[in-house]
């Protein structure tokens, strides 16, 4: 999924390369919330974690085999932050050392596969974690989806960013059919792993979990030989509110990002079309955006500036996107409900 | 993809390209592929003419054209993606050889695979003339923050450590006999990748003790100042500068 | 486990004093109850005691990454605590166990630079330091390697010289002959002899132990159970017994001719 240069067209990358490099600084301050002084050497063998684990090729089916994203497990394991900041490095390398992804596409990369994935990951993961019963296997069971959901994300993101600065006339409906048929495939592979490595390390050292804080056993001290419960450090509260912090950052992102990029790339339509038309080779290429051809699909149906239409259609699709998600949430909540009483399924065992 | 991650990329020498300073390569390839990119497709000459700048740094550099050829692959998914686009992009068709494709879909395709292939080559001979320690000086160097350089630092130093202890865990599950086959198997892969995360976050937590033993406040000392003078600059600069008469040329032609 | 008199610290300040150190984790385990003991300046001490006797948390304590639940860890006359941390992880150089994990920079020179560098030396003067510290390990000339391409062996001196950059008042060494083959073992044991330094050096390795030092202390439960001269505390077998410790088959400390 490495992003070739030429893919995305120069002043789409250009911008992506702004909004990625926001990003990337908005998560340097956070992961110094995450990990204090501890962030370079962790977040450094996180991300060589991370650079390892993309080379596990698992076996999928008669001869082929995929490799894991890592975006939601850096996320679950080491929180949002760091999580974007291990892969963003990890990708930064890539580019650098082994033209594993082109050095002008970074952003479009950064922003697909290291903030797309990890946020979304992330949050999904949150959300369950909040809603589900409180328990290991309610933390395995957030993975799975979290990774689900953040695969497929990242290729809504990658063909988001492919209409507004492809270089080619690819019916967009097309390609966002493909891009996630496809990763929901690898998806499924990615959620697998994720899901059974983080319920490996929760079952040898819980604590390492970003994503599981709020299960921890409350600290006992002895004090003359008498077991005694320590002190809550701090409520679950700042869990919470860096949740909710996050779920907003990434909607209010992805929505600035649909809606205000969709609409500047098209109001400079690019050089490349400009030249294409001025040869006179793509008369029709030119009628595209306005005809019936189901690139259509993706603008809004009698709003005729394209321009607005443009931009209308990315925030409806990032909206379509959080509308999904939350119905996954509400039906699993709502089954929750339903289900035995959850809550003394985690009554600590001491 | 991931075959490649594995190769020793950086070839050893002193040619006049080896010997630049890493940040001006790297703010040279960055212009090179930038200029690269945001050149009209239908310029078809001047995208050789990119390709004989290339070659022409690769010669001075002393890297050999296969070396160079076989970085390359690592485009190949890329390529079945162009491959596919002039059957599926819309707009006029035309016949070649019997087939019917589109004519925006090739101009798509000869798009992604020239300007693709041109950043490949362009990224492999910066990493084929410049230490992995340099480069990563070279990005300090361009200001990249420093915590970025600190975690990509870190990352470098030990992710050979950790593929290593990867492989190690694929040899002791072997030798007891088991072979990830499929699906089934899936379950002992991401065991081992758990055991590998919890070996890399108490290595890190280690290094901190480590590092904090010897002073560490929150930001490494600059050792190694890389400096560049008005001549190496112009050197390493010569690269984007010809490749943007040539993008001029291409936009006004 | 008398006190030591006090004679001598008028003039030089014990290299290193613990007095009273307690110290419980936040998990409530607690791993040290009162250690008391000093090591003069130029001494080589070796530090004995079983798995979970609380080396490794002692250790911590004297450069202050931990911090003391009662007592004091004083460095040549310096207590340890917030105000003065930079002078003690300074004057405190530990060496890790695992050299991968002391050596974190990606080239050798860099890595020996480090401490000096984080202390303020810039230029020809680290430049020296480092040369100087490199040439005491006899590793002079591998500066621009990278630690990964060093053998084992290799990289646990590199990783001693990164300490001995930093002109420590003490050298605390965590197991420096874990995993080192003979020949290693022995290049090791000639630069530590060499170096004009207090040592402590935490140890299984009861031979390397009566080897290089003079004097040991066993660390037992949390408390110095023992101390004194190490022939004499590795030849007391009811001793060695009640603390775990155990000689390797066929080492008789009594018979072993003491280094001149």
């Amino acid at each position: 999924m490495h992003v070739p240069d030429g893919f995305i067209d120069a002043p789409t990358s250009a911008v992506t390369a702004v909004v990625a490099a926001g990003a990337v600084a908005v998560s340097l301050r956070g992961a110094r919330r995450e990990l204090d002084e501890r962030t370079a050497p962790l977040a450094g063998l996180v991300a060589a974690f991370i650079f390892a684990v993309q080379m596990l090729n698992f076996p999928v089916a008669a001869g082929t085999s995929g490799h894991l994203l890592g975006g939601a497990l850096a996320a679950i394991l080491v929180g949002p932050y760091t999580g974007v900041l291990c892969v963003s490095v990890v990708l930064l390398m890539q580019g650098v050392l082994f033209a594993d992804g082109g050095l002008s596409a970074l952003g479009v990369n950064i922003l697909d596969m290291a903030v797309v994935t990890t946020v979304t990951g992330y949050a999904v993961f949150r959300g369950l974690v909040l809603l589900l019963p409180r328990g290991r296997r309610s933390v395995t069971a957030a993975s799975f989806v979290a990774a689900l959901v953040s695969v497929p994300a990242a290729a809504v993101a990658f063909t988001l960013l492919y209409w507004i600065g492809g270089t080619t006339d690819i019916a967009i409906g097309r390609v966002a059919t493909a891009m996630v048929g496809v990763h929901v495939l690898i998806g499924l592979g990615e959620a697998v792993i994720t899901a059974l490595t983080v319920a490996a390390v929760i079952a040898v050292r819980p604590d390492l979990v970003h994503g599981a804080r709020g299960l921890r056993r409350p600290l006992r001290l002895r004090v003359g030989g008498e077991p005694v419960d320590a002190p809550e450090p701090e409520p679950a509260a700042p869990a919470a509110r860096s949740h909710r912090a996050v779920w907003i950052t990434g909607l209010v992102t992805s929505l600035v990002l649909a809606g205000f990029v969709s609409f500047y790339a098209s109001a400079h339509p690019d050089g490349l079309e400009k030249i294409a038309s001025d040869e006179g080779i793509d008369e029709k290429a030119r009628e595209h955006a306005a005809s019936d051809s189901p690139l259509a699909d993706y603008g809004v149906k009698d709003v005729t500036d394209a321009r607005v239409s443009g931009g209308l259609a990315g925030v409806i699709g990032v909206g379509a996107t959080v509308v999904a998600g939350s119905t996954v949430f509400w039906v699993l909540h709502r089954r929750r409900r339903g289900g035995t009483s959850p809550a003394d399924t985690t009554a600590p065992d001491a | 993809m991931g075959a490649g991650h594995a190769h020793r990329l950086h070839r050893p020498g002193t040619s006049r390209v080896h010997t630049l300073p890493p940040h001006t390569k790297l703010a040279a390839v960055l212009a090179f592929v930038v200029v690269v990119v945001s050149t009209p497709r239908e310029a078809m000459w001047a995208f050789g003419l990119y390709a004989v700048l290339l070659a022409a740094v690769a010669g001075v550099a002393r890297v050999p054209p296969g070396f160079l050829l076989r970085r390359l692959l690592i485009e190949v998914p890329f390529v079945a993606f162009a491959v596919l686009m002039p059957f599926v992009a819309q707009g006029p068709r035309t016949e070649v050889l019997g087939l019917s494709l589109s004519v925006s879909g090739l101009w798509g395709a000869w798009n992604v695979l020239a300007k693709g292939t041109l950043g490949v080559a362009a990224s492999v001979l910066l990493a084929a003339t410049t230490p992995l320690r340099d480069l990563l000086l070279g990005l300090q160097r361009l200001r990249l923050p420093s915590l970025l350089v600190q975690i990509a630092t870190f990352m470098i130093r030990y992710g050979d450590l950790i593929t290593d202890e990867m492989r190690r865990m694929r040899i002791a599950r072997a030798s007891r006999g088991f072979e990830a086959r499929g699906v089934r198997h899936w379950g002992v892969l991401a065991a081992s990748a758990g055991a590998l995360f919890i070996r890399s976050y108490e290595r890190g937590e280690r290094v901190h003790l480590a590092m904090v033993s010897r002073g560490y406040t929150g930001s490494l000392p600059v050792i190694d100042e890389v400096t560049a003078s008005r001549a190496q600059w112009s050197r390493a600069l010569a690269l984007p500068v010809a490749a943007l008469a040539v993008c001029l040329l291409g936009w006004t032609l | 486990m008398d006190p030591v008199t006090d004679s001598a610290t008028t003039a030089v300040p014990a290299s290193l004093k613990v007095a009273g150190l307690a110290f419980a984790y936040p998990d409530g385990h607690q791993a040290l109850f009162g250690v008391d003991f000093r090591v003069e300046r130029g001494e080589r001490v070796a530090l004995l005691g079983p798995n979970g006797a609380g080396k490794t948390t002692l250790v911590l304590h004297l450069n202050g990454i931990l911090t003391p639940g009662a007592g004091t860890v004083t460095v040549a006359g310096l207590p340890v605590g917030a105000r003065n941390m930079a002078e003690i992880r300074r004057r405190v150089g530990i060496v890790f166990q695992d050299p991968d994990d002391q050596l974190f920079m990606p080239t050798v020179r860099e890595d020996v630079a480090f401490g000096p560098a984080a202390a303020g030396l810039r230029g020809a003067e680290l430049e020296a330091r480092v040369e100087r510290a490199l040439a005491l390990v006899g590793m002079a000339g591998s500066g621009n390697r990278p630690p990964h391409h060093l053998s084992f062996g290799q990289r646990r001196r590199v990783a001693v010289a990164t300490v001995l950059a930093m002109e420590p008042e003490i050298l605390v060494l965590d197991e420096p002959s874990s995993n080192l083959d003979p020949a290693s073992r022995r290049e090791l044991a000639d630069i530590l002899r060499s170096l004009d330094v207090t040592v402590l050096m935490v140890t299984h390795d009861l031979p390397y132990a009566l080897e290089l030092c003079p004097r040991s202390l066993i660390l037992s439960d949390g408390v110095i159970a023992a101390d004194g001269p190490t022939a004499g505390l590795l030849g007391d077998g009811e001793l060695m017994r009640a603390h775990r410790l155990e000689l390797p088959f066929g080492f008789d400390p009594r018979t072993v001719a003491p280094r001149p």
